[in-house]
């Protein structure tokens, strides 16, 4: 007699060692799985809400100046170092991880206008009416003033350091490249204008640069050169650039319009974005290392993350007791912003406010990425958009984005109507990209 | 004159002074003062008087330190007799003078070596002064200093653009960019300090050491490692193809030459001989033109040849074979052959040669020469025949010269083609060809080396091309504008006609049928239709008609079509092609026939009118407005209540096939739902409103296409697609949910490199070597193609070799 039995063969369900993963059998036919595009609504919108929920980007203050934090500088091999300088011409060495300052330097009799680390990272420069180099780390991890170029005629307002090469610049009456081992200038490049703000050099492409001027000028400069490259004056002064360090010709530079514009250095006869959002001058900007994104530091008493083609920003960050931030830096690892304000701190703030610090569990981390392409799908849903986009802001600074917008219609408005009672062609049509470049200069 | 003793004076002042600080390093000199002091001095004193007085001045400086009772020691204070201070603290004296070209030239004039037609042109240059264009405005120099500047920079930050699109595409970037690769490594370079401690090891260690084995790495010996790095896996599958293909030519060529020497026949060898010969005189020929250099080094090797028959005996009939045959000579037939023809050969070999190619060479620099105005010693040295003769190439002057020529002349009168050519020569013919082959290996070898080693330039050349195909687009687009311009206008011109002849054929038919009215309109519709139809295909037939002149041609043509149509007309049933009735046609049709009469009356017409008859015309048969009102009628429909009818037949009573549930029953299951609101657009017979929209789920969707999508179906298909691992599998989950950019905590990302754009060019570069010589893989047959001629090996035939 045959008898019929259920039998099933353990080889398509037992694992052959320990630490192979389960295997779990699945039915992928779409009619046992109704309503996927409804079902993954809800979990994009969870995972939206779940994010605004999680979102804590404020990490640390670091406080111990005496003085507004007029500038900041990055060590270029230890991600826990920072360096910062303040206008009572204090230079303080801070360690991020321990939250503590290292140790504390007077450097000058006034503001500490600009700070550079030396590329290798072992000593670097501070700069007012003097130029000053500084051991950072000698034998006993003291920091002690190497060489002082000693007190100069010029006034420096802006410092940079080369890439790689033992040079660097600094701005003030004119543009001037240094060598390491000379007490005068290799170079210097003036051009119409007695007074620039800021300069940097390009990270990809390393012998250019660029300035900031008085005249509402940006210049190039190539450092082989004799001669600057070339200018484009806007409607109003920038007050510091920034290049992007993955794509050599790219660079931002913050305005005193409230805007940032970025440029194509070949093209400078309009900005590739304006980016807008900021309701008072920006400071300062620096781009993140991944040149994805850059933040940007405002008069407005807010930092800003703008995508590097977004024409409004992504995140904003502020908080109650934080005033006018002169001074931002994207830390090298692409995780932290450090800001520095007028109110004598140093805030340390997570780059994307949701993330997960520590480490994550493989699951831990599918899931994160799964609903963050879950979100980025139905990011166009209102209801998904609502939530993501939503930021609390301070009542003032609601206030003035609202009276902005009014002003700016009424502006558009106001155009339209000229153009309406005037000659064809009398008034022409210009676009936001335009209308803030008024020449370019060769 | 006064010029020149100034200076001398002024030397030999420098140089009194230079010796006495040689002398007393102590002394502190004020070079100013004396400078001022010889300048006082020079107009009259002579060299002596200003010596002594130099000398009477250092004493009276000496006495008056003196007098001071102890001698002061001033610290010495080193000083350099010059304008300017330089930072080598070297100056050549008489620095600030300006030298004049007179200066140089007033001791050419003395020396006797220099020849005098040089001081001939030296005068002539110095006579001829034109006038100098007047230099640029500062400012104006400088704008152009900048433009240039900043061209070069933009052009070579362009080099990025390639990187920066690739990044920018790159579906997940993981930053640092250049991460050493993952993977376990041997402990030794993970561990810095580690030493062999106990004596097993340290014995095993002294062998290792001692038979140059590799310690640390235990994969890789040193040289092995070099061998690595100076060789990528690509690269080295190149050159091995390259070699592959050498070793078959090579192996080929042998087994030819083995085989062709095997043969005994001596007419053979000699027919080949002579081919031979006479192919290569015309390769020299032909060199001789295209290479002059390789054709003069053949040249050089026939020379040689011809020296070394001078000096050996070998067909001088003096030998022992040679003394045995002209013994024989007298009597053997043979004999005396045989030691003619060695005789013949001596002769050929030893005759001297003059080729064209000297002489070709020799009129060119005459040339130069006459056009210039060089010195003649200029060219003397390359006027030497043969490089090889000393006795030819000693310093020639212009009577020899013309001795030269003469001699020149006279051979070549005997003539060029008295080339001769050895065993050896042909031999060497014979294996040009795969010399040119190995040379070709050779040159492309180096060719990749210098692309690797400068890559930088390439990459500018790259732009170039591109900056010239960007260049050369508008061009080609802007021919294509004209032609599609005249495409246009003979089109209108076929148009134009083709409506005058139909008009007249209208007026024709109206002549000879007038009661049919509504064939004529039937007729027009179908030309119409023709003449769409050559909208769409304007080939063929549209080409020609314009060319021929429109009163006439175009009347016999147009009649012709008609007949044509006629014809059509009986092929096609009308009342398939046209469904609707004469009424729907009329409507769109009367318009055209108004512009056809107009266009009677003016020659040129608008056309736009013509293309909106055109329109009407092909959409002549669709009715909108009824369509219209169908799908409005048909959406009320749908929007209007339906009973549901949910009776079971059998539940509760019989049931069969032809039992039908009872009324009752029936009426009881029958389920009507309430009418709905009356619709929006009920009194409005144009417009359809849908009233499907909800206001509470319209809240939920996008109302407006958002930014990358193109329509909403691409939109709509994005959004079904689910991207969740319930309906995908884990694969597939992980690819899609895989995120853009990737940082690790704690690494510090550096900004882009330049190690990543040679990188990418290296990439390039050999992508683009790779192309033409395809590279052979094993087990499969190979296939070269040398001069023509393919000869097919297999992979076992030259396996040997490896």
């Amino acid at each position: 007699m045959k008898v019929k039995v259920l039998s099933r063969n353990p080889d398509d369900y037992v694992r052959e060692t320990k630490l192979d993963i389960q295997r779990v059998p699945r039915n992928y036919d779409p009619t046992l799985h109704p309503f996927e595009v409804s079902r993954e609504y809800t979990r994009a919108l969870n995972a939206t809400k779940l994010e605004r929920l999680f979102a804590k980007p404020f990490v640390t203050s670091l406080d111990g100046h005496r003085d507004g934090v007029n500038c900041m500088a990055k060590h270029t091999k230890t991600l826990s170092t920072l360096l910062s300088g303040s206008c009572d011409g204090e230079v303080k060495v801070w360690n991020l991880t321990k939250r503590e300052c290292v140790r504390t330097l007077q450097a000058h009799e006034g503001f500490v206008r600009g700070m550079v680390v030396r590329f290798c990272g072992s000593s670097f420069f501070t700069i007012f009416w003097d130029l000053v180099l500084w051991l950072l780390w000698p034998a006993q991890h003291d920091p002690g003033q190497g060489g002082i170029t000693g007190p100069l005629e010029s006034v420096f307002t802006g410092l940079d350091h080369h890439q790689k090469d033992a040079v660097f610049a600094t701005c003030g009456q004119q543009v001037d490249i240094w060598d390491e081992q000379r007490t005068s200038p290799i170079r210097s490049f003036t051009w119409g204008v007695d007074s620039f703000s800021a300069v940097r050099f390009n990270p990809v492409e390393t012998e250019l640069l660029a300035s900031c001027a008085s005249d509402r000028s940006v210049v190039l400069y190539d450092m082989r050169e004799s001669t600057p490259l070339k200018k484009v004056i806007m409607t109003m002064r920038s007050n510091t650039l920034c290049w992007n360090p993955m794509e050599a010709y790219y660079f931002t530079c913050c305005n005193e319009d409230y805007n940032l514009y970025t440029y194509d250095m070949r093209f400078l006869d309009k900005p590739i974005t304006v980016h807008m959002d900021h309701v008072s001058a920006a400071l300062d900007v620096d781009y993140s290392p991944t040149g994805k994104e850059f933040v940007s530091a405002s008069f407005d008493k807010t930092i800003r993350i703008f995508a590097k083609d977004g024409g409004h920003s992504r995140e904003v960050y502020h908080t109650k007791r934080m005033q006018h931030v002169i001074c931002i830096k994207w830390s090298l690892d692409n995780k932290y912003i450090l800001s520095g304000s007028d109110e004598m701190n140093i805030r340390l703030w997570k780059a994307n406010a949701a993330e997960k610090l520590g480490v994550m569990s493989p699951r831990e981390r599918e899931a994160a990425n799964y609903n963050q392409t879950l979100k980025e799908k139905f990011q166009h849903h209102p209801q998904v958009r609502r939530v993501a986009r939503h930021r609390h802001l301070p009542k003032s600074l609601y206030h003035q984005t609202k009276e902005l917008r009014v002003m700016k219609e009424a502006r558009r408005r106001k155009e339209m109507n000229v153009r309406k009672h005037s000659k064809p062609e009398s008034v022409p049509l210009l676009t936001e990209k335009e209308k803030h470049v008024v020449t370019v200069v060769k | 004159m006064a010029k020149a003793s100034k200076k001398k004076v002024s030397k030999a002042v420098v140089k009194a002074m230079d010796t006495t600080a040689a002398v007393t390093p102590d002394v502190v000199y004020d070079e100013e003062d004396e400078e001022d002091l010889s300048k006082a001095d020079e107009v009259i004193t002579s060299e002596d008087e200003d010596g002594e007085d130099e000398r009477r001045r250092q004493k009276l400086l000496e006495a008056i330190s003196a007098l001071g009772g102890k001698r002061k020691k001033t610290l010495g204070e080193r000083s350099e007799p010059s304008v300017q201070m330089s930072e080598f603290t070297v100056n050549a004296d008489g620095e600030g003078d300006k030298i004049d070209l007179s200066d140089l030239i007033g001791t050419v004039e003395r020396t006797s070596a220099v020849p005098a037609t040089t001081k001939k042109q030296l005068k002539n240059l110095q006579r001829s002064t034109k006038p100098i264009a007047c230099p640029l405005s500062k400012q104006e120099s400088q704008r152009i200093q900048r433009d240039v500047a900043f061209q070069k920079a933009a052009t070579e930050v362009t080099r990025w653009k390639s990187i920066i699109k690739q990044n920018q595409r790159a579906e997940q970037l993981v930053f640092p960019l250049n991460q050493e690769p993952i993977g376990p490594k041997p402990m030794e370079r993970v561990v810095s300090g580690w030493k062999a401690q106990t004596p097993l090891e340290q014995e095993i260690f002294a062998v290792l050491s001692a038979n140059k084995q590799p310690i640390n790495d235990p994969i890789l010996t040193p040289t092995e490692e070099a061998s690595m790095r100076a060789m990528s896996l690509e690269e080295a599958k190149i050159r091995r193809a390259e070699l592959q293909k050498a070793r078959a030519l090579q192996s080929y060529y042998e087994a030819k030459a083995r085989r062709e020497k095997k043969i005994k026949s001596k007419t053979y060898h000699k027919v080949q001989n002579k081919a031979k010969r006479k192919e290569f005189l015309k390769q020299f020929d032909e060199m001789v033109v295209a290479d002059p250099a390789s054709a003069l080094e053949e040249l050089n090797k026939i020379e040689m040849s011809r020296m070394q028959e001078r000096m050996s005996l070998k067909h001088q009939n003096s030998g022992k074979w040679a003394k045995s045959k002209a013994i024989m000579a007298k009597y053997d037939d043979g004999a005396r052959k045989a030691m003619q023809q060695q005789l013949e050969v001596n002769k050929t070999l030893t005759q001297k040669l003059v080729s064209s190619l000297n002489e070709e060479e020799e009129e060119e620099e005459k040339d130069e020469a006459d056009a210039e105005v060089l010195p003649e010693l200029v060219n003397d040295a390359e006027q030497v025949l043969n490089s090889l003769n000393p006795w030819m190439r000693g310093k020639l002057s212009e009577e020899h010269k013309e001795k030269e020529i003469s001699n020149t002349v006279d051979l070549t009168a005997e003539g060029p083609g008295n080339t001769v050519e050895e065993d050896e020569d042909e031999e060497e013919v014979e294996e040009t060809e795969e010399e040119k082959l190995l040379r070709e290996f050779e040159s492309r070898r180096k060719l990749r080396h210098a692309l690797e080693t400068d890559a930088a330039p390439l990459t500018c050349m790259d732009d170039n091309t591109e900056d010239k195909a960007a260049a050369e687009n508008p061009d080609v687009s802007d021919k294509e504008e004209e032609e599609l311009s005249e495409f246009t206008s003979l089109f209108r011109g076929i148009a134009d006609s083709l409506q005058e002849a139909e008009s007249e054929t209208a007026e024709a038919g109206e002549d000879h049928s007038t009661p049919l009215e509504e064939d004529l309109i039937r007729v027009r519709t179908l030309e119409d239709m023709e003449l769409l139809s050559q909208e769409n295909l304007p080939s063929g037939e549209a080409a020609a008609p314009p060319q021929q002149p429109p009163d006439t041609a175009a009347l016999s043509s147009a009649t012709e079509k008609t007949g044509k149509n006629r014809k059509r007309k009986r092929g096609i049933e009308l009342k398939e092609v046209l469904t609707k009735g004469t009424e729907v046609i009329k409507v769109p049709l009367i318009p055209t026939t108004e512009d056809n009469e107009d266009n009677e009356d003016t020659e040129d017409r608008d056309d736009g009118l013509d293309q909106s008859g055109l329109i009407k015309e092909a959409f002549a048969g669709d009715d909108v407005i009824s369509d219209f009102l169908k799908d409005k009628r048909k959406q009320e429909d749908a929007g209007k209540p339906k009973v549901v009818d949910l009776t079971l037949p059998g539940w509760g009573e019989w049931g069969g096939t032809s039992l039908k549930p009872s009324r009752h029953k029936r009426r009881r299951f029958r389920v009507k739902t309430a009418p709905p609101p009356p619709r929006k657009d009920r009194h409005l017979p144009s417009v359809i409103m849908s009233e499907k929209r909800n206001s509470s789920i319209s809240l939920h969707q996008v109302s407006s296409l958002p930014f990358p999508f193109e329509n909403h179906a691409q939109f709509e298909s994005t959004i079904r697609s689910p991207l969740g691992r319930t309906w995908n599998t884990e694969r597939t989950v992980k690819k899609i949910s895989m995120p853009k950019v990737v940082t690790q905590m704690g690494a510090i990302i550096e900004p882009m490199a330049r190690e990543e754009l040679l990188k990418e060019r290296k990439q390039l570069v050999l992508r683009s070597f790779s192309r033409p010589c395809s590279p052979c893989f094993p087990g499969s047959p190979v296939k070269y193609s040398i001069t023509g001629e393919s000869c097919v090996f297999n992979q076992k035939h030259i396996g040997y070799r490896y």
